[in-house]
């Protein structure tokens, strides 16, 4: 059964129907990056030192964007009812879509990074340890984007609520994250790769828990 | 039908919604092969009920016990309303490992065959009722729960709903079903809601 709805969540999230696509972050997280250097002015050397950061905050603002069609249109809908008839643990129906998240989210951002390094005129060098650090924080966020959609979902103004959320609790990823751009920052890898796990095993039992009391 | 007989039994269930409580000291029995019919008006709590009956809603005292595997109708099919509606059922029949053809032959039972290809945001109603009692049924459980499943149906639509939940009892099936409606099964019970308010 989880196979079935895996597949069901990686199709619904990358293209389906009227809850928009993937494509959606991927262009708005391009559209920050192609911003910066009108905002900060064409100095390479700025741009070299401060583009790795960049890249950090679009992808943290991008994963705002799909919050809202995580969680709610299935808990409206019933779906997660007739899952939990089916003896199906919240906890297992959200990991799958943790999981489906990320593929559908992280994996295009980081198809799209070398697009966005080269806007910011990364080098070859930066990119690398970029790619790595998003290869081991984007999971965290992904997990994290699910938490905050099963707590804000069925609230009104939900989506909004969010962000607000969902920000703050990603400063850790943050700030590893882009500290490893840093010379000698290499370390900062292997600590978002640490906050990411944490996050990962947290989520399914904290979205879980907040589905199971949208229902009283 | 399953090798054990399912049987569903609540023992003097509350029900608190907000600071009101709906009802108070409910007790109902229910074996194979019987149907039980909870009537009352508006707002009086089937539907909660309903849901303490799914273990989907806490009660605020008492306890629910089931013997088999439950099935639930309720206002919301739980179908994807972009894709055709073959398609959104196929997904639950992957998810409870039914053969396609069993999946045709209720939707056919049903008068659905001609609107497989439609996409669901395009059903009327009654026909997105019958599409969710499509796949209730399909899961093939022994417990079914049925909450309000003549609501927006034409009467051919109703005798027909009537005849399954006939079948499935006399199959060693247990029904539930909340409806405002009359429900024309033979040897249904009713339990009426009111006779129970707080």
């Amino acid at each position: 059964m989880i196979r079935a709805i895996l597949w069901r969540d990686i199709t619904l999230l990358l293209g389906g129907g009227r809850r928009g696509g993937a494509l959606l972050p991927v262009l708005f997280f391009l559209a920050v990056a192609m911003l910066y250097p009108f905002g900060v002015g064409p100095d390479a050397q700025l741009l070299a030192r401060t583009g790795g950061g960049v890249v950090w905050v679009a992808a943290l603002l991008a994963a705002i964007l799909p919050l809202d069609r995580l969680i709610e249109p299935d808990l409206e809908g019933g779906f997660f009812d007739q899952w939990a008839l089916r003896g199906l643990a919240e906890e297992w129906t959200c990991a799958s879509r943790i999981l489906a998240h990320w593929i559908t989210f992280a994996l295009p951002l980081m198809l799209a990074t070398p697009i966005a390094a080269m806007l910011l005129g990364l080098s070859g060098e930066q990119l690398l340890t970029l790619e790595l650090g998003l290869l081991a924080g984007t999971p965290g966020l992904a997990a994290l984007g699910v938490a905050v959609a099963a707590v804000t979902a069925g609230l009104r103004g939900g989506a909004a609520l969010g962000g607000l959320l969902i920000l703050p609790l990603a400063v850790p990823l943050l700030i590893f994250g882009a500290g490893s751009l840093l010379p000698g920052g290499e370390g900062g890898i292997a600590l978002t790769g640490a906050v990411s796990l944490v996050l990962v095993a947290l989520a399914p039992f904290a979205s879980g828990a907040a589905i199971r009391a949208a229902r009283e | 039908m399953n090798a054990t007989m399912p049987a569903l039994r609540a023992d003097e269930l509350a029900c608190r919604r907000g600071d009101r409580v709906l009802f108070a000291r409910l007790s109902l029995a229910l074996g194979a092969g019987e149907a039980l019919h909870l009537a009352g008006a508006n707002g009086i709590g089937k539907s909660s009920l309903m849901r303490i009956l799914a273990g989907l809603l806490r009660p605020f005292a008492g306890t629910v016990d089931r013997v088999g595997a439950m099935a639930l109708l309720d206002e919301r099919p739980a179908l994807d309303t972009h894709l055709p509606l073959g398609r959104a059922l196929a997904f639950w029949a992957r998810c409870d490992a039914i053969a396609q053809d069993r999946l045709d032959e209720i939707a056919a039972r049903v008068g659905l065959t001609d609107l497989l290809d439609i996409p669901v945001r395009y059903l009327s109603t009654g026909q997105r009722k019958r599409a969710a009692l499509v796949r209730t049924i399909a899961q093939g459980a022994p417990i079914w729960l049925l909450d309000e499943p003549l609501n927006g149906l034409d009467a051919g639509s109703v005798v027909i709903v009537e005849a399954l939940v006939a079948e499935h009892c006399a199959d060693g099936g247990l029904c539930v079903l909340a409806s405002h409606q009359p429900v024309a099964v033979a040897g249904l019970k009713r339990l009426e809601l009111a006779a129970f308010a707080a």
